[in-house]
């Protein structure tokens, strides 16, 4: 029904997609793999027609018999959210604020002339009942900010299904959703392609996700496909070395037996965090929002710690809390014995001590400075030394990156180095503690393997001590010795990270292993 | 929505409360004493008191203040020093020439504004993006009286279409009280009008690169459709700001093009009581002027909240 052949792509004669080919059938679910740059977003906005500008393609697209890419741009409307739906990464953005709900998906019925305006409000609210938002709890005239992220996702597909598309395009669509959330979307989508019919092209990252899911995949490389075939097939024989290197990439275990110590290095004592809630009424005001409740801990030194928790759940908090950028209104945080206090009340000798790694390896630079001075900034807390280009020097050295990487400035790395450059950021003052705050969510696969051994390495030989915070529970088993599960400001469970993981004693923490998309045991290549 | 203008309008009462406490001491700490400029230099002490006392300035600062602040609820801005007439009524033959100024100017600038930024921002890189952007950043440059007098010497010497300036009043006929402002609304439109395209044409862009307005297209809508259905509203935020200033600056600070057309408006006003030290006319018209930017905040807040449901609920 889908069928690609030989589609080249290219801007201004830079080749982006070689040589792409594959079928679709109708009612099938197909896997696009592959990590950043691969080409596999391409692939999907070539179908769609999307591109930006300055893109050319060339070979042969057919859908259902045409060839979009000889149609013109008003045919291509007329196609597109008609024969082809398509949903994207980023649900928090990918509505329109100033409309309702209702009107978006209904829009999509209105553009195509398929019903008239009461017609498509009809059908509008029968696609947001189906796709799991019922009239009782969202009204089709709530905005786009009056729901959470997995919310907006589900009318993205209400909006991408609601002329019933033969194909439906998913561009990593549960990437930026907790795992919770992402098991139910998944789920909503197999169902809606069980029931409707539609074939579905799920483009994903994570191998785990098309081994859930897809009937057939596809694994990209470099604007290549490297491999294609049934999915429990390919997953079992994985004959190119790529797919190979990308299943250990994403399962990768990195050597961290550095030695924990009986002294402890952190210690949160029943930390409390309240925010006040909005004015319900002029004189009312309704209780306090406990972010962080009566949460103890502790971290000793050398260790690794985990603490995992879907978004919302006091994470964020609590890390601002301990790196003493917020004020706690009740309890007390103890880095190697001395009280943690916000803001300018805590010694610059102790804020040495405790350094963090941010997420975003784009976002936590500024763009218009020189690594050197990047990497030197954490020196305003003492003054900056005389042989601070040493300094810098080295710790770029310890993290694997060349020392002559200080005179550029940070475009010219990639997420990985960035990441790297980061770390190094943090260890130039020879901290005891590092905060790895989603540290590697954003790197792909075979990145984020080689930051976790940097990690683990780092670890042995400098005995320092990680906070790892993530959502994702295949990084925390990996480089954690123990870990702490959070849900609404609480701990819920403790305990050593091999323990919690196979034998969960909560039922939280069962949720969430559950929900955790798994490739099968037997399916694993030799 | 209801608490959110609530809340606005009480915002705004109390900016009104605090304009008027400042501009009542500003005024107050002005050297020169209206009572002795009135009378000129050879005017004996007696004298001077005597028309203090007249004028009602030796009262307490504290009553002088309240006797200002209810008379103005009630319409009574007090007597001027030099034209011994009521201040209201100078106000009320000046605002007829000055709001209408300001309304078509801003109008006008709108007019222009809206399409060529939407112009601009659709055919973005192309031949007509930087035609108009180049011709706004010419309307931007060039010195607004200096435009005044090139529209006059075009318009009224050369080809006679306008006068060459005053304002016959209203009385003599809607259509020759708009012929008389048309040319220094025109002068007073075009640098506002560039701005305003600018700014319409760069938040239309920034919009564009949104992820709704991809989904929008992933949903069938053509490059076009998108841009009005989704980008307009989303884009307008910035430009409302900046209408609001707009119409702040074009209503107090035509007082330039009100000199260039012989215009009977405010900002005459303004110029001659500073200059005459008629401190009531000044206080009167200044905290008129800071009344209307009040005005326009709230409605410009309110024109927000329309816009975007988001500001809402705050």
């Amino acid at each position: 029904m889908i069928s690609l052949r030989k589609l080249n792509l290219s801007i201004h004669r830079l080749p982006i997609l070689k040589d792409v080919s594959f079928d679709i059938a109708q009612g099938q679910i197909f896997g696009l793999v592959g990590e950043s740059g691969s080409g596999k977003s391409m692939t999907a906005l070539a179908l769609m027609q999307l591109l930006p500008q300055g893109f050319s393609a060339s070979g042969q697209v057919m859908v259902d018999g045409t060839d979009v890419l000889a149609l013109s741009e008003a045919q291509m409307c007329a196609l597109r959210g008609n024969e082809i739906g398509m949903i994207f990464q980023e649900p928090m953005t990918a509505l329109n604020p100033v409309q309702t709900i209702g009107d978006q998906v209904a829009e999509t019925l209105l553009i195509h002339g398929k019903a008239n305006k009461a017609e498509a409000a009809k059908i509008a609210r029968r696609m947001l009942n189906r796709v799991g938002l019922p009239e009782d709890k969202f009204p089709a005239s709530r905005y786009p900010h009056e729901l959470s992220g997995g919310q907006r996702q589900r009318v993205c597909i209400a909006m991408a299904i609601a002329l019933r598309p033969k194909l439906l395009i998913a561009d990593e669509p549960t990437t930026a959703l907790d795992v919770t959330t992402q098991a139910q979307i998944l789920e909503l989508l197999q169902e809606l392609v069980a029931e409707e019919d539609m074939s579905l092209l799920l483009i994903t990252h994570d191998l785990a996700v098309v081994a859930g899911m897809a009937d057939y995949v596809a694994v990209m490389r470099k604007g290549e496909i490297v491999e294609q075939g049934q999915t429990e097939h390919l997953f079992k024989t994985m004959s190119h070395p790529y797919t190979r290197q990308l299943f250990e990439a994403s399962s990768h275990q990195p050597d961290h037996g550095a030695k924990t110590q009986d002294t402890p290095i952190l210690e949160v004592i029943n930390a409390t965090r309240e925010y006040a809630a909005p004015r319900t009424k002029l004189f009312h005001r309704p209780p306090p929002f406990r972010a962080v409740d009566n949460v103890s801990f502790t971290l000793k030194r050398g260790e690794s710690l985990g603490l995992v928790g879907e978004s919302g759940c006091g994470k964020s908090t609590l890390t601002r809390a301990i790196l003493g950028l917020d004020a706690l209104q009740g309890g007390e945080i103890r880095l190697s014995g001395e009280p943690v206090l916000a803001g300018q009340h805590m010694p610059t000798h102790l804020r040495q001590k405790v350094q963090v790694v941010f997420q975003d390896p784009y976002g936590s630079f500024n763009p218009r400075h020189k690594v050197l001075r990047l990497v030197m900034e954490p020196f305003h807390l003492t003054a900056p030394p005389d042989n601070a280009r040493e300094h810098v020097a080295e710790a770029l050295e310890t993290v694997g990156m060349p020392a002559d990487a200080m005179d550029r400035y940070i475009h010219e790395f990639s997420g990985g180095q960035r990441q790297r450059i980061a770390i190094a950021r943090a260890l130039v003052l020879h901290p005891d503690l590092i905060v790895l705050d989603e540290a590697v969510s954003a790197l792909d696969v075979s990145i984020r393997a080689q930051i976790l051994d940097l990690l683990a390495d780092l670890q042995k030989r400098l005995g320092l001590s990680y906070l790892f915070i993530s959502h994702d529970l295949t990084v925390v088993q990996a480089i954690t010795d123990r870990v702490l599960v959070m849900q609404r400001g609480k701990i819920v469970e403790t305990g050593p990270t091999e323990q919690v993981f196979t034998s969960p004693a909560h039922p939280y923490t069962k949720q969430l292993l559950d929900a955790a998309p798994q490739i099968p045991a037997d399916w694993q290549a030799r | 929505m209801i608490r959110f203008a609530a809340t606005r309008l009480l915002s705004l009462a109390l900016s009104l409360l605090m304009a008027s406490i400042v501009v009542f001491a500003v005024v107050e700490v002005i050297p020169g004493d209206p009572a002795s400029y009135m009378l000129g230099l050879n005017a004996t002490p007696e004298a001077v008191e005597a028309l203090r006392n007249e004028l009602g300035l030796n009262g307490s600062l504290w009553a002088r203040y309240i006797g200002w602040v209810s008379g103005m609820l009630v319409g009574d801005f007090g007597q001027s020093y030099t034209y011994r007439v009521p201040v209201s009524d100078l106000i009320a033959q000046r605002i007829w020439v000055s709001l209408p100024l300001a309304m078509i100017a801003l109008l006008m600038s709108t007019l222009i504004a809206f399409p060529v930024g939407l112009i601009a921002a659709a055919r973005r890189g192309k031949f007509s993006d930087y035609s108009i952007m180049g011709l706004t950043q010419l309307g931007i440059a060039v010195p607004n009286f200096w435009f005044a007098m090139l529209l006059v010497l075009v318009f009224a010497i050369n080809l006679h279409w306008f006068g060459a300036g005053g304002f016959p009043g209203w009385e003599n006929g809607i259509l020759a009280g708009l012929k008389a402002l048309t040319l220094p609304a025109i002068a007073l439109a075009l640098p506002q009008a560039s701005i305003l395209a600018r700014v319409m044409r760069s938040s239309l862009l920034e919009t564009l690169t949104q992820d709704y307005i991809r989904s929008a297209r992933a949903k069938g809508l053509t490059r076009a459709q998108a841009l009005r259905r989704h980008a307009l509203r989303n884009a307008m935020i910035p430009v409302l700001t900046i209408i609001g200033l707009q119409f702040s600056f074009l209503l107090a600070g035509a007082i330039i093009i009100e000199n260039v057309f012989y215009l009977p408006g405010l900002g005459q006003l303004i110029y001659k009581g500073i200059t005459q030290r008629d401190l009531v006319v000044v206080e009167s018209v200044v905290m008129l002027l800071v009344f209307a930017v009040i005005l326009v905040t709230f409605l410009v807040d309110l024109a927000y909240a329309a816009v975007d449901p988001r500001l809402r609920k705050r």
